[in-house]
Order: structure tokens, then sequence, then C-alpha cells
């Protein structure tokens, strides 16, 4: 991986995301997002791993105020973002950007990849003048190798792979230094995968990026990441470092989810005792 | 890394919608016949009432009481009279056209206003949500479930009849169908990835509203005032001819219906003509928005299919020889 | 693999040289281009391919659920009886009884508004025959057949209050009811977690050593099809590229697709400069390339490959492939 700063980027403390739930006239409390903490430094990869209805998803929306978490901290740079206003944090923003799961939902339909790569200048003006702008769309497409052409292009005609790239080419507009990534490749074929993992992985090498990256698969993440959290019910149940924590998995459910991943089982045999710990994961439903 | 020496560095980067896009709503036309004629119907119409009135103007307006209820259907009298002559001995033809300037003008005119009234109003409603989107709702539902001739007979009762009058009664009454649509399409497009991308970029919320969030919500509108002319058409219509939307000398085709009521045993045409003139625009107007909506849907795409060729194309493959497994 | 299955054995589902053609706005759209297959009884093949590579068409239409706008040609023998043109009620006999499907949305193949017990009971009823009484044993009988605890109380519950891989349960319950020969399962465990998606498998290989049944594991997920099928066909642009026993195929494959598929997924990494992704994008519905519809993007590619596309032709015994260089890609030496 690449060389990690030691000193951490991002401190996320305790972090709390709850929904007010209303179920005939009883009102309770749900909390998504459990109170979670960690931390991360520039050029590190931790990946955040779990099954749906973990949480992972409004862990990243959280971290980034696209949902207002309900208590904890997330200071970046030891600025507390949640403490921010709201011009404040616009213009935050520039330093954390995301990557969304749906390539196909997360790009405007209606204006070209040069459009959507500048739109982060024309929504922050003043950081790159109105005449580079040409000049740097095109650097972000070969940055992400695509070729130039594309600029022109709406991303109707566009592949998966190739809309993830310019919306990896649109995070980096803002030459941020935290990226969070919500399951970025899950939407692709697994040959496309690759495209995309690699420009991650060498553009973080490149440029130093801090990486949250939120998955599934747990052998993608093994490849890609420094240190590994498993969540659960709005909670990380175990971090460590990736190989630590693949070898030796300490919580019974890291355990099972290790044990249930097609690419590390050998062989179907054993018994099916319905679900593999549904008490582990399940919340209320039968 | 890169010194984008391999890219031409143009001034600007050229934007354009692959040629395809371009044309697809008239490729798909074409293959739809019975739309494209209507369309062909609806041109003609509007084409006609924009640029013959001021020619025909005082011939349409003759009145000869020697020429009353010309029977249609023969150049005896010249070509005005094709299609015979009303009570006062105007040839129905050229009123016809002097008619269909009127109905288009009102038409269009209603729906523009109420469609940009009604669009501002709908995506404000939805962009500040809260008691304000409620009550703005509120009224557009009042005003929505009264009956709109009731409301339009009341209002024109106070108001004198006459063309700006009955323009603005059609806009009252057809404001809140805009708010609505509006609104909902507005909301449902808010909730697309690429809004949370915007945001997740730092962008206001005014500029999603105006700058990504109305780019889809237009052709929403577009489709619905398409359908709306032919609604306005017949309301108006119907204002007229129960006598309380224009008075001459503005004449509609509504006002012709009426004027013919009288006689239609005698002299049918003077009732028909207009009729049918107003049915036609109608259904136009109708068949086309539909259309229009159904090439969005991907639901409907099936009908837009090229059908199959007659025989079966030849595999490019040696299809299956040798042993499988 | 099944001990009673030989060689000489009719296959069961016999697919050959299936094409389908569905209409677009932009012309026809050929879907599946010249398939063969073949299935013996109490075989589990997979069907491997990414998206656009036609697996699930192919899985639809050994059932004839391919639409009426839609043209089939080719043959499809299901016990020597012809699929391809049957008329409904041929088809509509042979659905569940004969061949039954799985598919990947659980939520959306069940009737929101029917208890599960009332939807498996019906089928026991209108197809079997069977009384109310009857019906009704035999329904919990399936449910817990298929891993549902409590099956009696269960019955009574709605699509909707199962958990996503319980309603998989069920609707796998449902496409047993009638003792299937083959099962179609269509991509049955995308859509869920891990840790169900186990239990999902291991009970489709429980069900088959118990009933016998064949099983079409229709997947992109290379690891799950290792788990389930004895036998693999790996899919490209609406053709098969290559078949075999699936452990062989993936170990040495014979086709570069299938090889540029091993090494594009993680699993066979263990860093990340070791994936290799397949260059370009898949392929696409309205363009029809000429020869073999992978040679832009194969590493190996010549010029015969532009212009003739391979038949699909034996490399070794139980393994074919289509490709030019089938056997030398498989010696490794291209």
């Amino acid at each position: 991986m690449a060389s990690v700063e030691s000193d951490p980027i991002l401190v996320v403390s305790d972090l709390r995301q709850e929904f007010v739930v209303t179920r005939g006239l009883r009102r309770t409390r749900f909390a998504a997002v459990d109170g979670v903490s960690f931390s991360i430094s520039s050029g590190e990869s931790l990946a955040i791993v779990g099954e749906s209805g973990s949480g992972k998803s409004t862990l990243a929306r959280a971290i980034l105020r696209l949902v207002e978490p309900t208590s904890g901290s997330v200071s970046y740079r030891g600025r507390d973002l949640l403490a921010l206003n709201a011009a404040q944090m616009r213009a935050a923003r520039r330093d954390l950007q995301m990557i969304f799961q749906d390539p196909y939902a997360s790009l405007h339909p209606r204006r070209t990849v040069a459009d959507i790569i500048s739109e982060p200048w024309r929504v922050h003006p003043g950081i790159l003048p109105r005449t580079e702008w040409d000049a740097r769309v095109l650097e972000l497409l070969h940055q992400v190798g695509l070729p130039p052409s594309y600029a022109a292009q709406f991303p109707g005609p566009l592949s998966g792979g190739e809309r993830q790239r310019v919306a990896i080419a649109r995070a980096l507009a803002l030459s941020p230094e935290v990226l969070v990534l919500d399951e970025p490749v899950s939407a692709l074929d697994v040959s496309i995968q690759a495209q995309v993992i690699r420009v991650l992985m060498s553009l973080q090498q490149e440029l130093g990026l801090a990486y949250v990256f939120i998955s599934h698969d747990l052998s993608l993440v093994r490849l890609i990441a420094d240190r590994v959290a498993v969540m659960s019910k709005g909670r990380f149940v175990e971090v460590g470092d990736v190989e630590d924590v693949y070898t030796a998995p300490q919580h019974p459910y890291t355990q099972a989810l290790l044990g249930a991943d097609p690419a590390l089982m050998d062989s179907l045999d054993g018994d099916d005792p319905g679900d593999i710990a549904p008490e582990l994961r399940e919340r209320g439903t039968p | 890394m890169s010194t984008g020496k391999d890219a031409p560095m143009p001034n600007a980067i050229a934007r354009h919608r692959p040629a395809s896009a371009r044309w697809r709503r008239l490729r798909l036309l074409r293959r739809s016949p019975f739309t494209a004629t209507m369309a062909i119907v609806l041109a003609i119409i509007a084409l006609t009432a924009l640029v013959v009135p001021p020619f025909i103007a005082d011939a349409a307006e003759q009145q000869n009481l020697a020429l009353r209820f010309v029977e249609p259907f023969s150049l005896d009298h010249g070509i005005a009279y094709l299609l015979g002559a009303d009570a006062l001995g105007r040839p129905m033809l050229l009123q016809l056209v002097m008619g269909a300037r009127t109905s288009l003008m009102i038409a269009v005119s209603a729906v523009v206003l109420a469609g940009l009234i009604g669009y501002a109003i709908g995506m404000f409603s939805a962009y500040v949500g809260g008691w304000v989107d409620a009550a703005l709702m509120r009224i557009a539902d009042i005003i929505h479930t009264v009956p709109s001739l009731l409301l339009a007979l009341a209002i024109l009762y106070v108001l004198q009849p006459s063309v700006t009058n009955l323009i603005l009664v059609l806009v009252f009454t057809r404001t809140p169908m805009y708010m609505r649509v509006a609104r909902a399409r507005t909301l449902e497009v808010r909730e697309g990835v690429f809004v949370e991308a915007a945001r997740a970029i730092g962008s206001r919320r005014s500029r999603i509203i105006l700058h990504d969030i109305r780019p889809l919500v237009t052709p929403t509108i577009l489709t619905v005032a398409m359908l709306e002319i032919a609604t306005v058409i017949l309301t108006a219509a119907g204002l007229s001819f129960l006598g309380i939307g224009l008075q001459r000398p503005d004449v509609d085709w509504g006002m012709m219906v009426a004027d013919g009521r009288g006689y239609l045993s005698s002299a049918w045409w003077v009732t028909v003509f207009p009729g049918v003139a107003v049915v036609i625009t109608a259904l136009a107007a109708n068949v086309l928005s539909n259309w229009l909506r159904a090439i969005e849907d991907p639901t409907q795409s099936h009908l837009f299919a090229k059908p199959l060729p007659a025989e079966a194309p030849a595999p490019t493959s040696s299809a299956n020889l040798g042993s499988l497994s | 693999m099944n001990p009673t299955a030989s060689l000489d054995q009719q296959p069961l589902l016999d697919i050959a040289n299936l094409t389908v053609t569905f209409p677009s706005e932009h012309g026809p759209v050929r879907a599946v281009r010249g398939v063969n297959l073949r299935l013996r009884g109490g075989e589990s093949l997979a069907i491997l391919g990414e998206s656009g590579s036609g697996k699930s068409v192919t899985g639809k239409a050994a059932l004839g659920l391919i639409g009426s706008r839609v043209r089939l040609t080719g043959s499809i023998r299901f016990e020597g009886d012809e699929i391809v043109g049957a008329d409904e009620n041929r088809l509509r006999a042979l659905r569940g009884r004969g061949i039954a499907m799985v598919f990947q949305d659980s939520l959306d193949s069940l009737n929101p508004v029917y208890t599960v017990g009332s939807q498996l009971e019906e089928i026991l009823r209108v197809r079997m025959g069977r009384s109310r009484s009857d019906a009704r044993r035999e329904a919990i009988a399936l449910l817990e057949q298929v891993g549902i605890t409590s099956p009696e109380t269960r019955l009574h519950h709605y699509p909707h209050q199962f958990s996503g891989g319980m309603r998989q349960r069920v609707c796998i319950a449902m496409a047993i009811a009638l003792r299937p020969r083959v099962l179609i399962a269509d991509e049955p465990t995308t859509a869920l977690d891990v840790t169900v998606q186990a239990g999902i498998l291991r009970l489709l290989k429980r069900l088959q050593r118990e009933t016998g049944m064949a099983l079409i594991f229709v997947t992109h997920d290379l690891n799950v099809a290792r788990l389930v099928a004895d036998r693999v066909a790996v899919m490209y642009a609406g053709r098969v590229v290559e078949t075999g026993p699936i452990d062989e195929v993936y170990r040495r494959p014979a086709h570069p697709y299938s090889r540029a598929l091993m090494h594009s997924h993680p699993s066979a990494a263990t860093s990340w400069s070791e994936l290799h992704p397949i260059p370009g994008n898949g392929p696409s519905k309205s363009v029809v390339v000429a020869g073999c519809s992978f040679h832009p993007r194969c590493p190996v590619a010549t010029e015969r490959c532009a212009s003739e596309d391979p038949p699909m032709l034996a490399v070794e015994p139980g393994r074919s492939s289509a490709c030019h260089y089938a056997e030398e890609v498989l010696r490794g030496e291209r």
C-alpha cells in the first residue's frame, strides 16, 4: 500500500445517526449508526465491510454530513465538521469527496462529461480560473484513463465502468484529501471492476489520498485495504489490519462473514442450519 | 504525470448530443404514421391560423344577405364559399380561419401563461417545503375542485366577456395543474443520486433546483402543456358557446357553434364545421401529447421497436459443428 | 457429480443453435446467438457470464418465458420434446413439472396479497389435484424441506413478512413443489447478503441430492458457480464460448475470455496490481461485431479472429471452446 503518514487526517468519534420510526402509535428511535469511532491517515485505506442493514451506507453519508448525524464528531485536520455552519461546511466539502454506488444514477443525464467534471469549479468560484477549466478536464480524464473525446459526450452511451471513472474525475476536481467510496464497484461486472480499482489505487499512490472504502466484497477488500472495520447493526464489531482480521478473526460475526464468503469457501459441505448467524444480523424482521 | 500533450488542446470543448439522439423524435415519428399525420394536421392548422388571417380579415366579415345560408361543397360563389355561408352571408371557410386564429391564440396564451406561472410556483413550493408548500397545495386543490366552468361563469359574469378576460379565466383555472405536476416531478427528481452528488460537491439548494433539477422537470411540463392545449381549446369553445367567452367582432369556433345552433336542421354546416374544427385540433394535440409521453417511457418502448425482419437473419457464426460436451 | 449420470444417457435438456432476437427502437437485437447446451439428469451446470452475455435470456427461453414479440429460432428439447414453437398448453404442462425456475427477485416473484401458504397450496391443488388438507400438509412439509422453521405458523404469513433469504427459500419451495426434473436458478442469491447466500446454496445442493433433479445455475459470480456446479458454460455476447468441468475450466481455461475473467477476479490476486482488467467495454446490444465477438478486447486476437467467427469445438474430452486458438490457450502457449 501507499506510504502512510502517522498523524490521522480524519478522526470520527462516537458518531450516531438516529431515525425516528413510527409504528402505529409508537415512536421509537432507531440508530442506524450506533456510536462509531475510527481514524484514518493520508494515503491509508480503511475498508468498512458489512451486510445490508449494517448501517455502512448511512455511516458514509453521515461522515460527509449528507445526512445530519445526531451526535458525535467528525474531525478533519482538527476541525469538527459537525460544528460548521452551512457556508463553512460547503467550503469544507472541497477536501472530502464521495463516490457513489450506482454509476447510472450519480451523473446528471443531461450534462456532458466536461460539464459534470467542471461543476465543482462552478460551485466553488475562485478555485480554478475559467480559462483553465477545459485543460484541467482533459487532464483529469487522462488520469482516470478515459480518452479526451469523452469530454463532449453525455453519460448515456457510457458504460458503468466509464461512468464511475467520470465520477472519480469529478471527485478529484477539487483536489480532496479524503475520498469516501460507497460500494464504488459493486454495480459493475468483475472484469470492469478491475479497471476502476486500478485507477483508484494508482491515484491513491500518486496523490496520497485517504480512502474510506465501503464494501461487502471481502476478497476485494483484502486486496486494497490496509485496515478493515467489520460493521453490524450500526457498530464496529471488529477493527484491525486486514491480514490480521482475515487470518485470525476475533468476533463471531466476522468469523461468520468470512466463513460464508464463496471466495474463501472450499465447498458447500456442512449443514444448512437455515440462515447462518441470523441473530447477529436480524433486526426485528422474522 | 499527464501533460495532455497527446490531447489536442481545444479552446472550448464542443458540446453536442450524438446525432442519433438529436433526431430520435423525428425518426420515431416516421414510424408512427397516425401520430405523424396528426402532427402534420396540427401544423397545417397552426400555420394557417398564423399566416392567412391578415389577408382575409375583411372578406371574412363581409356580410351579404343575398348569400345567406349558401350550401357548402360548391364553387358557384367562389372558393371563399366552399364551405357555405352563415346566417349573415359570411363565408364559412374564411370565418373558420379567423376563428382558428382566435381559438389557437387563446389556447396558446393560456397554456403558456398558466404553464410558466404553475411551473414556477410548483418548483418553488417543492423547494421551500414546510407550511408554505402545504398552503400552496391546498390553494391549488381548492381551485382545482371547483368545477372550472362554474368558476369561469362566475368570473366572466363580473368581468365582461373579452379575449383578455377569457384568457385570464383559463389561466386561473388551469394553473393548479402545472403547479402539481411541477412539484411532483421536482420531488421525484430530487431523490436521484446525482442530486446527492451535487450536494457532496457543495452545491447550494438553489443551484441544485435551478441547475440540476429544472432540466429534468421541463420536458414533463412541456408534455402536459401539449395536452392542455387540447383541453383549453375545448374549454374556451364551451365558454364561448355559452355566450360568456367572447363577443363579436371577436369570433372563435365556440361562438360559431353557438351561432348556428338555431339552424341545425336547415343549415347544419354553420354549426358542424366549427365543431369539427375543434374536435380535430383537440384530437391532434391529444395524440401528439400521448406520443411524446410514450416515447420517453421505457415500459412502452416496445411500441416503437422496429419490427423484426421477415426472414430470420443469417447467424454470423457457423453454428454448432463438432462435438459438444 | 450425480453417480447415476452416464455419458450414454440421452440429455435431459438439449439446447441446439438457440437464437433469441428482440425487436428494439434501434433494430433487432440478438441477445442469444446460436447457443448449444446439454444437461443430463441430476447434473449441475452453471451458466457463467457478465452483463450482456445473454445468460438470463437463455435460462428463460428454456421455460418458454420469452415474450411473444421475440423471435426464437433453434431447438430446445426437454426429454426429447421440442419446446420452441410449442403451444401454450404444452408449455404450461411442462412448467413446474418438468422444468421449474427461481428468479433473482423473490419479492417480485410472489403475490403480495396472498399468504405464502395459499400460494403453495394453490400449486398443489391445481396442478396435482390434491385436496385442501393434503395440500396443506404437503405445503408444510415443503417449507420444512427448504429450511423454514415453524412452517405451520409461517404458512399464514405474507411475502413481505419474510426476510430476503427466507423468501427465496419460499420461492424454491414453490419451484420444487411439483418435483421438477430440472431447476433453473437465475441469480437467486445475487441480491442476498453473503451469510444468507451460503445457506441457500447449501439448500440447493441438498435438494439436488434428495430429489435427483438437475440444476442450471445462472450467475456472474465465479466463486458461487464453483461451489454449486459440476460443469460450467461460459457465455459472452450471446454465445457459449467454453464448456467443461468447472474446476478444470477455472484451472486451465481454454478460451481467452475465460482466462481473462479468472485473472480479473480479486480472489486470484494477492495485490491490486495483479488485477488484470479486460480492456474496453462489454458487448453492446446494438453493435454486431464481425468475426469473434471477443476479438476487440482479446489480448491474443489475430486477423483471422476479426473475420471468422470461431465454431465451438472439442479441445479435450468433455471440454469445448469457441476460439481459433483454443488448444494453444489451453496449453498456455498463447
